[in-house]
């Protein structure tokens, strides 16, 4: 399984190295996402530097299901699917090696837009690794559930916009516990503890994640 | 004594009846819940005629939020275990799914027409509310799902993982919106206590509403499952009638061609 994600994941992310989709469309949509929530907030620092931590999940939000729905055209190619499937992968590790390649693709995103939060809305950074660890967390499982789901509503004639309905409910938790933990780390919050936010991310991580090993396989079949 | 009948339709009349006679019980039960919630039960000592709304809220929200959405969980998950997986749990969970959604839109509105005379306004960002309002949007996902034509097996299997990610989500959604809020501000708006405020004729009400409210979700789950049983048939139907139409104009045409063929 482990195998079979790593080459799936280096397949997707080599794709994307030659095909640049996600660095040259998704990269500049997030950016252009912070500026828009900056021209809907108006011009001072103050305002946008207390939303920078929600405007941020916000704006990865959005650029994930657009990472994701490229993650899935990858696959939407005449016979690709089948392929795939006859490749005698274990499904498990294809969904792995896709979500690895959505989480590798997001990290980037998320550190040119947490530059833009830092530069464009002046937040200043409190604690750094507790930005980082819960951008980990909260990317793991916003691409565990969008590889899901992308799988789901793969080769479906609606699926732009099906998409985004389905998963960005279910990932109302990682908005809501990636912003807590944000607003700790750049300290434009309340104060108090970061740890229940973490811990939140992380099972939303762990449980996605083992939900999409279990049921990659049966979805598989069908389509 | 009874008349000898073919075995499926003399199976189905008393199922039928029972449907029938719990929707019926059902609309009773609530009439007379009405009457008793709106004239013969006492206002209470701070809601006033307010808490009449605890004889339908609670009994609705019931529905939507445990048995309508546990049930199309506990449906999905019997579909996608190989061993229980039938037909009629994907039904199963499709109807309760449906039903649902008409059970979590009342419970937001009914909601919503209590809080705003008791809280002075129309919302407020309660775990409760929010974790219900995220339902409904992920119910109407899930039925967007469903209407995707496909072929019956794959509609299933994706409808069953989506309600499953769903099933997951709405504990953890309720969570994270607690935690919000315990963290940073004590105390929420929503009065835990008025539960245990209850006695006499309006406990009795209140229970009579349960129940009503609950007949009336198991005659519409029962008629909406016989939908779903019927469009299944049709639909089986309706392939087999195509089908046998082609045969049989491929039949004529080699009828028409053999005479020619001979007289040739």
């Amino acid at each position: 399984m482990w195998r079979d994600a790593v080459l799936v994941a280096g397949k997707d992310l080599r794709i994307e190295l030659r095909s640049r989709v996600v660095l040259h469309q998704v990269l500049p949509f997030g950016v252009l996402v912070l500026l828009l929530f900056a021209f809907a907030l108006g011009p001072e620092h103050g305002p946008l530097r207390q939303a920078a931590p929600g405007l941020f999940w916000l704006a990865v939000l959005f650029a994930g299901v657009l990472a994701v729905q490229r993650s899935v055209a990858v696959e939407g190619g005449e016979g690709t699917r089948d392929g795939l499937r006859l490749s005698g992968l274990d499904p498990a590790g294809i969904f792995l090696g896709k979500t690895v390649a959505v989480v590798v693709e997001l990290l980037v995103l998320e550190a040119v837009l947490a530059a833009g939060v830092l530069l464009l809305f002046g937040a200043g950074v409190r604690s750094a690794g507790l930005l980082v660890l819960a951008s980990l967390a909260g990317t793991a499982g916003m691409a565990a559930i969008g590889t899901l789901y992308g799988s789901l509503s793969a080769g479906l004639r609606v699926r732009e916009t099906l998409l985004p309905l389905l998963a960005l409910p279910v990932l109302a938790p990682v908005l809501v516990a990636g912003t807590r933990a944000w607003q700790l780390g750049l300290g434009t919050g309340p104060s108090g503890g970061s740890g229940p936010w973490v811990a939140m991310l992380l099972v939303f991580a762990a449980v996605y994640l083992a939900l999409g090993v279990l049921v990659f396989g049966p979805l598989q079949e069908s389509a | 004594m009874s008349a000898p009948a073919p075995p499926s339709p003399a199976r189905r009349p008393p199922r039928r009846a029972l449907v029938g006679a719990s929707g019926l019980a059902g609309a009773v039960g609530l009439g007379v819940t009405v009457w008793l919630g709106l004239w013969v039960t006492p206002p209470d000592v701070h809601q006033r005629d307010l808490v009449r709304l605890l004889y339908i809220h609670p009994p609705i929200a019931w529905v939507a939020l445990y048995l309508a959405f546990g049930l199309a969980g506990v449906a999905s998950l019997l579909w996608l275990w190989p061993r229980t997986r039938a037909r009629l749990w994907d039904r199963l969970a499709a109807s309760a799914m449906e039903v649902g959604v008409v059970f979590t839109a009342l419970t937001l509105l009914t909601g919503m027409l209590w809080g705003r005379p008791t809280w002075g306004v129309w919302w407020v960002w309660d775990a409760r509310l929010t974790s219900t309002a995220l339902l409904l949007v992920m119910q109407l996902g899930y039925l967007a799902l469903r209407r995707v034509p496909a072929d019956p097996d794959a509609r299933a299997r994706r409808s069953a993982v989506a309600a499953l990610v769903a099933a997951v989500d709405v504990p953890i959604v309720h969570f994270s919106v607690d935690w919000w809020h315990t963290l940073h501000q004590p105390g929420t708006v929503l009065n835990p206590e008025l539960d245990a405020k209850v006695h006499g004729a309006m406990a009795w009400t209140l229970l009579l509403g349960f129940v009503s409210v609950t007949l009336v979700f198991v005659w519409l789950l029962a008629e909406r499952y016989r939908i779903e049983a019927l469009a299944d048939e049709a639909a089986d139907a309706g392939l087999e009638a195509a089908l046998e139409e082609r045969w049989a104009e491929a039949g004529a045409t080699a009828q028409a061609q053999a005479p020619a063929g001979v007289g040739s």
